[in-house]
């Protein structure tokens, strides 16, 4: 089986690194950096935190050297979906391709490439130390589950058990709308709200008027669920408790708010517009994730100036 | 000769004692000593729309200020309490002027003295180069109005008295419509810049894309509206109206709340958004939107000053 993990950031390296040391898997990793890209066919690609690891995926810049691969992993933040997929969709032409990645929209880029798709959501979280070197800091589950139905079932099956085998938990299900769901209202309503205060995850949930703005975030989003009759595997609100305890993310940035730190162009678009434009088409009113969107939007702005 | 004096000397309260100085006599209560002795041994220094520097007469000390017909209270809202406190008992003849951000102020002086009030807002602005230079940034006007103790005609003549010294200033029988102008401008254009760092600039009027902010700060206007108007007040100007205007100057102002941010200082929320969220609140009027930047500004302010 050839898998080829198109955006080898963080997430996208934790799966290629494990990948990589199954007998039956070759792993091809395409990725923009070329000092990542370099390291990794030098000295291979290096996990450690949470898990120790070496892999040896072949790395690449160049979409071209891409051979075809029975699966696709798109991993790369949301807004670089549609130009990676772009590059790389000659790889897939018999494949599926699979997206992991945060907020809505990213089947929808994937499959105006290519035919099969499956839909996805993982936990597992890191950052890159160094060239070839990623900082493994959460493990957590994966879900697939194909996104229409030219992506046989078994398809998915075979990838789940792929990531499974490599030490990356994966479930198959026929509709993964639900998990994801929940991880995009999750994303949505506390993302944002760190960027645009500053405060840690917990620093956010503890003050009682801003947990409140967080669960008003919530509700549009189960409202946005609900009117697509999207049953949620989980309440969000319990995964945002969660995260709050001190053991587990209570002093954790949010990514958005490392992105706004670094003046890195957020994923505002595809969580708090995500969830504005799914709610616009089935007539759910948005105003509260409207306005956070336009905020967020705002500062990016400001770094324009 | 009219005898005033200015409480504080931020931007505001320079700009307005430097000029009354050339048409009254005027002394200046500050906070810090330096401040007081840098503008009693050089003057206070106005560039940019007038060029002048003119003596004026600063303490610290409210008992040693010579007495005062006019009372002009120029701090942020945040110092006001403590201003008021160290007033009580002085300046028994003096007609006080309040011109702080947001509602409220006038409840403050007066539990704190039976002096005759006088409300203001101010829309002019400056930018202060130190402790005796303050740049005058934006010429428009300062409005006044009775509030209690004082008529029409009282605030017709301090509004005149502003004029003379070469700044803007209007008089209105009422002044509610105006203070409700400014406080729902103040609360969604300082909230929003507070926010996303941006100045007031053209952002706040686009409306083109369904994300621009245009669409917000159109929403938070309409906001401010129902609660004014379950308040009894209709906006003397329509806010929004007041905002794309301001966008149109093609002056990229700082609000003061975004400053404050940056500076990571405390700000004026509680006075601005704060009033504006709690009258909703005792109207009975839902503001979800202005409830949201409230809270995310307070949060923002705790995540520098906790």
């Amino acid at each position: 089986m050839r898998i080829c993990i198109v955006g080898c950031g963080a997430v996208g390296s934790l799966f290629a690194a494990n990948l990589s040391l199954l007998e039956d898997v070759e792993v091809w990793a395409y990725d923009v950096s070329e000092a990542h890209v370099d390291a990794i066919n030098e000295r291979g690609l290096r996990l450690t935190g949470a898990g120790e690891v070496v892999g040896r995926p072949h790395a690449t810049t160049d979409p071209q050297a891409l051979p075809a691969c029975d699966f696709g992993l798109v991993v790369t933040k949301a807004m670089h979906t549609e130009p990676a997929i772009a590059a790389t969709a000659h790889a897939f032409t018999d494949g599926c391709v699979a997206t992991v990645q945060n907020g809505l929209g990213n089947e929808e880029a994937i499959a105006r490439h290519v035919e099969r798709v499956i839909r996805g959501t993982t936990f597992p979280a890191g950052k890159i130390l160094e060239p070839g070197v990623v900082q493994w800091d959460v493990k957590g589950a994966t879900t697939l589950g194909p996104y229409d139905e030219r992506t046989p079932l078994a398809e998915v099956e075979r990838l789940a058990d792929a990531c499974t085998r490599a030490g990356m938990p994966t479930h198959a299900v026929a509709d993964a709308r639900g998990p994801q769901w929940r991880k995009v209202i999750f994303n949505a309503a506390t993302n944002p709200i760190g960027a645009l205060t500053g405060l840690t995850h917990g620093r956010v949930c503890e003050r009682p008027d801003l947990r409140a703005l967080v669960s008003g975030l919530v509700d549009e989003g189960k409202a946005v669920a609900a009117a697509q009759g999207i049953a949620l595997d989980s309440d969000p609100e319990e995964l945002i408790d969660h995260a709050a305890r001190p053991e587990v993310g209570y002093a954790h940035k949010a990514s958005m708010l490392q992105d706004v730190e670094a003046r890195r162009a957020t994923e505002i678009d595809y969580l708090s517009g995500g969830i504005v434009r799914v709610g616009s088409e089935h007539g759910v009113p948005t105003p509260l994730n409207e306005a956070i969107w336009a905020l967020v939007k705002g500062v990016e702005q400001s770094w324009l100036e | 000769m009219t005898r005033v004096v200015v409480a504080g000397a931020g931007s505001i309260g320079s700009l307005l004692a430097a000029h009354l100085a050339r048409v009254a006599e005027v002394a200046v209560l500050t906070r810090r000593e330096e401040h007081a002795a840098a503008l009693r041994e050089h003057g206070l220094r106005v560039s940019g729309r007038s060029e002048f520097t003119v003596p004026v007469a600063a303490g610290t000390d409210p008992s040693l200020l010579p007495e005062a017909d006019l009372l002009i209270l120029a701090c942020k809202g945040t110092d006001l309490e403590p201003l008021a406190v160290s007033l009580e008992g002085r300046f028994a003849g003096a007609t006080v002027m309040t011109v702080q951000n947001g509602l409220g102020a006038e409840e403050i002086v007066a539990a704190h003295g039976s002096w005759p009030l006088l409300s203001a807002v101010t829309f002019m602005s400056g930018t202060r180069h130190g402790d005796e230079h303050v740049e005058y940034v934006l010429d428009t006007a300062t409005w006044i109005g009775p509030f209690q103790g004082t008529t029409y005609e009282d605030a017709r003549r301090v509004a005149r008295l502003i004029e003379s010294a070469g700044l803007k200033a209007e008089a209105f029988p009422d002044l509610r419509p105006a203070q409700w102008s400014k406080l729902v401008f103040n609360a969604t254009v300082n909230g929003v810049a507070a926010l996303t760092g941006l100045p007031h600039d053209f952002h706040f009027a686009e409306t083109e894309r369904l994300s621009d902010l245009g669409h917000l700060v159109r929403d938070l206007v309409d906001e401010g509206r129902a609660v004014a108007s379950a308040a009894g007040v209709d906006f003397q100007d329509d806010p929004w109206e007041m905002n794309v205007l301001a966008t149109q100057r093609g002056f990229r102002h700082s609000p003061s709340m975004l400053e404050d941010v940056e500076a990571r200082r405390p700000t004026e929320l509680e006075s601005i958004n704060g009033a504006l969220v709690r009258a909703a609140r005792r109207h009975g009027v839902p503001a979800p939107l202005q409830t949201a930047v409230y809270r995310l500004v307070k949060a923002k302010e705790a995540s520098y000053s906790e």
